[in-house]
């Protein structure tokens, strides 16, 4: 029974709250969506933190993208048994890397009286909710090698089922509590993006390396002044 | 031609008598909240010092601003790959340190303390964290030279100094400083535009003020970096970057901004100046001596028919065009080239210029030790300056002595010629030739007098209002909202369901 809650009623639930939450939350609390940045408070500590914990997790998440999206790509590659051991251990390299970063940025936050002036009790969860994740992934990687191997031939369907709207249990169910806690804490991470500030993934700023440099806004269309007789409405800042 | 219309400032540093009152005007106004407390928008600086944040001047340390790169400019320390790749940890960020921590005092002790031997007292307590601090520094603890050993002695523009000179400097009798007003100059170049991720900075087109949508900002502070002004600040409570706004609701009714309203020296000038925004890379590009005759080639000749009629075709407001007229800012900036850019090396093309000080270099020591302050000696005194040109030149002219002596002989010269006027008591021969050097005629010298010391609120402040009657169309077709009243409704007045 606690299959079927966990592994489809909490995915599905998840997948809703993070789209509806989402969009909610960025249109109607613009001011709240922020990556709430600490470093203006204290940098030193952050950088020995932050850059590995991100660039852990930001490695880990496209991997797992990667496994979802194209996993005959990925059984082909681990074909040859020494890639495949590359593949694991760069892999746990990285989740090393972001719990070392994890770790160091909490004890940052602890040590730092000025830091513990910002944090709220949201930032408690997502610390307890990412501690989760990046130890049973690498209890995962370790105990239930390799993972790159049965991920597209397990993982993968079921992923892909849930897409679908036909959701397959059969195969998640029998697998050992480890992985399950995996799967489980990533859907609550997934479903709690809009109730912390996790949303700041979803406003990474992708769209810089294409803008132009300089931005202008006019309120109205300088070139279209409207008369009395012209009621249609000029071109109206986006940002309003 | 695409001529658009820029808010522009003058700052006369010569009246400016460091009393802080724009300061104080801009925070009551605008950063009197929590994680806000710690930013002065508007602050005054005494030079030589080492400024608010510490050493900001020096872009080695923070990599703000732009450096020249062929016939274009990059971001010296953000930008695309640089700036994304920096989001999670930026080398570059000043940190509350480099400004100060906030404070305030326990004054509810004063009233609520336990009668015993003592006086009550009101100690600072830290306004992030609450708890006592011992305050080690505030945005002004330099002031008048104060603690200059630490602050003024470590001022970046003495970086073309030999240390001999810089070490006489600090003489007592050598000493000298002036103050330095600064805030955003909204500027034309904007870096932190250019340097913001999420695309919250924009310029405003109608009047060129710069401003940060709240509601975008995502916290990546890389406009705190590019600002090489570094008056783009971080407040740490909401986690989203603020600036000075130059109090835009009363700059839309014409009123000046409050740092100006309020400035008790009758310092500032702020008005209208018409430019050319085809001009902007090209100039923000030129080489470091061309810089400011670029920079001023951009704004163009309010009187000229073909810049008005352009105008006119992008929508800019008969009244504008008539401010730009009339405007100060373009007399000592453009016709009579007294105001100059600060740190125009930046490559930001600021829009607010200063009248260098030509009171601390009028005076120095002679072979006794003792001042010369003879009036037969002021005309020589630009030259034996106590102030070192080449300090003044790092401050306003990107290095460029000449420049800065040309502006400085020209206010002497306006000195000597209202001397010879009033008082009568210089041989007439020397104040024609001040005139002659400064290449100014009598009714210019007159004009500069007139401006500088005798100037009339509505002379100082030449504001075209946004006209509010018709300022909601900047918004809205007037047609769609009808039965509105001004701004008070953001939604059409629809029947709900």
């Amino acid at each position: 029974m606690s299959n079927y809650f966990f592994f489809i009623g909490l995915p599905y639930a998840a997948l809703v709250i993070l789209l509806v939450g989402s969009i909610f939350r960025y249109m109607n609390f613009g001011f709240k969506v922020s990556s709430l940045s600490s470093q203006f408070l204290e940098s030193r500590e952050l950088f020995y933190g932050n850059r590995p914990f991100h660039w852990g997790l930001m490695f880990l998440f496209f991997g797992h993208l990667v496994a979802f999206l194209v996993p005959r790509s990925v059984i082909a590659w681990n074909s040859i048994p020494v890639r495949l051991v590359i593949l694991e251990v760069v892999a746990f390299g990285f989740g090393i890397s972001a719990l070392v970063g994890m770790l160091l940025l909490i004890l940052r936050r602890l040590k730092h009286k000025r830091l513990l002036m910002v944090t709220t009790k949201m930032d408690a969860f997502v610390y307890v909710i990412l501690l989760t994740q990046i130890i049973s992934g690498l209890w995962v990687a370790y105990f239930a090698r390799w993972g790159s191997a049965w991920f597209p031939t397990v993982l993968t369907p079921y992923l892909k089922s849930l897409f679908l709207l036909n959701p397959d249990i059969a195969a998640v169910s029998t697998l050992p509590l480890s992985i399950k806690i995996h799967i489980v804490s990533a859907f609550v991470l997934i479903g709690m993006i809009p109730f912390t500030r996790f949303m700041h993934f979803l406003v990474y700023p992708i769209p810089y390396l294409w803008r132009r440099y300089q931005y202008v806004i006019w309120n109205w269309d300088r070139k279209k002044i409207r008369t009395s007789r012209k009621l249609v409405n000029g071109v109206r800042s986006k940002n309003n | 031609m695409d001529i658009r219309s820029q808010i522009a400032m003058v700052f006369h540093l010569d009246k400016c008598i460091g009393c802080h009152t724009c300061s104080i005007a801009c925070k009551n106004i605008w950063t009197d909240r929590k994680g806000a407390e710690y930013m002065w928008w508007n602050n005054v600086e005494t030079k030589p010092g080492t400024g608010y944040p510490s050493k900001w001047e020096d872009q080695e340390i923070y990599k703000g601003g732009w450096v020249k790169k062929g016939n274009s400019v990059l971001l010296k320390g953000a930008g695309k790959f640089k700036g994304i790749k920096s989001l999670f940890h930026n080398p570059n960020m000043p940190i509350i340190d480099d400004y100060y921590e906030p404070w305030t005092y326990q004054y509810e002790n004063l009233f609520e303390a336990e009668e015993g031997d003592d006086q009550p007292i009101a100690r600072p307590v830290s306004l992030i964290t609450g708890e006592y601090i011992t305050p080690k520094s505030g945005p002004n603890w330099d002031d008048d030279l104060a603690g200059s050993e630490e602050y003024a002695k470590n001022d970046v523009n003495f970086k073309n100094l030999t240390p001999a000179d810089h070490e006489a400097m600090f003489q007592l009798e050598r000493m000298s400083f002036h103050y330095l007003p600064r805030m955003c100059n909204h500027c034309l170049n904007p870096a932190c535009v250019a340097a913001c991720p999420s695309g919250a900075i924009y310029k405003r087109g109608e009047d060129g003020v710069v401003l940060i949508n709240q509601k975008k900002c995502r916290a990546w502070r890389m406009c705190v970096t590019a600002c090489p002004y570094k008056k783009s600040y971080y407040n740490w409570n909401t986690g989203k970057s603020e600036k000075c706004v130059l109090c835009y609701p009363r700059l839309e009714a014409g009123e000046a901004p409050a740092c100006h309203h309020s400035c008790v020296g009758r310092i500032r000038y702020i008005s209208v100046m018409l430019y050319d925004a085809d001009k902007i890379e090209a100039a923000a590009a030129s080489n470091d001596e061309d810089l400011i005759k670029n920079q001023l080639a951009i704004y163009v000749d309010p009187f000229d028919p073909k810049v008005i009629a352009s105008a006119k075709e992008n929508g800019i407001h008969e009244s504008t065009i008539e401010c730009a007229q009339k405007s100060p800012v373009y007399k000592f900036v453009k016709k009579w080239g007294l105001a100059l850019p600060l740190h125009p090396e930046f490559r930001t093309l600021p829009n607010l210029f200063y009248v260098p000080p030509l009171l601390p270099t009028m005076s120095y020591a002679n072979e006794d030790g003792a001042y010369e302050t003879t009036s037969e000696s002021l005309w020589g005194a630009v030259e034996k300056s106590r102030l070192p040109m080449s300090y003044l030149a790092s401050l306003f002219s990107a290095g460029n002595k000449e420049t800065i002596k040309t502006v400085l002989k020209k206010l002497m010269a306006v000195r000597l010629h209202r001397r010879a006027e009033t008082v009568g008591d210089l041989p007439p021969e020397e104040s024609e030739d001040a005139m002659r050097d400064a290449i100014m005629d009598k009714e210019t010298a007159d004009d500069i007098f007139r401006l500088t010391s005798l100037p009339l609120f509505d002379q100082r402040f030449v504001i075209p209002p946004a006209h509010r009657e018709e300022a909601i169309e900047m918004m809205e077709s007037t047609a769609d909202v009808k039965g509105n009243s001004g701004f008070g409704f953001k939604e059409p007045p629809v029947r709900g369901l």
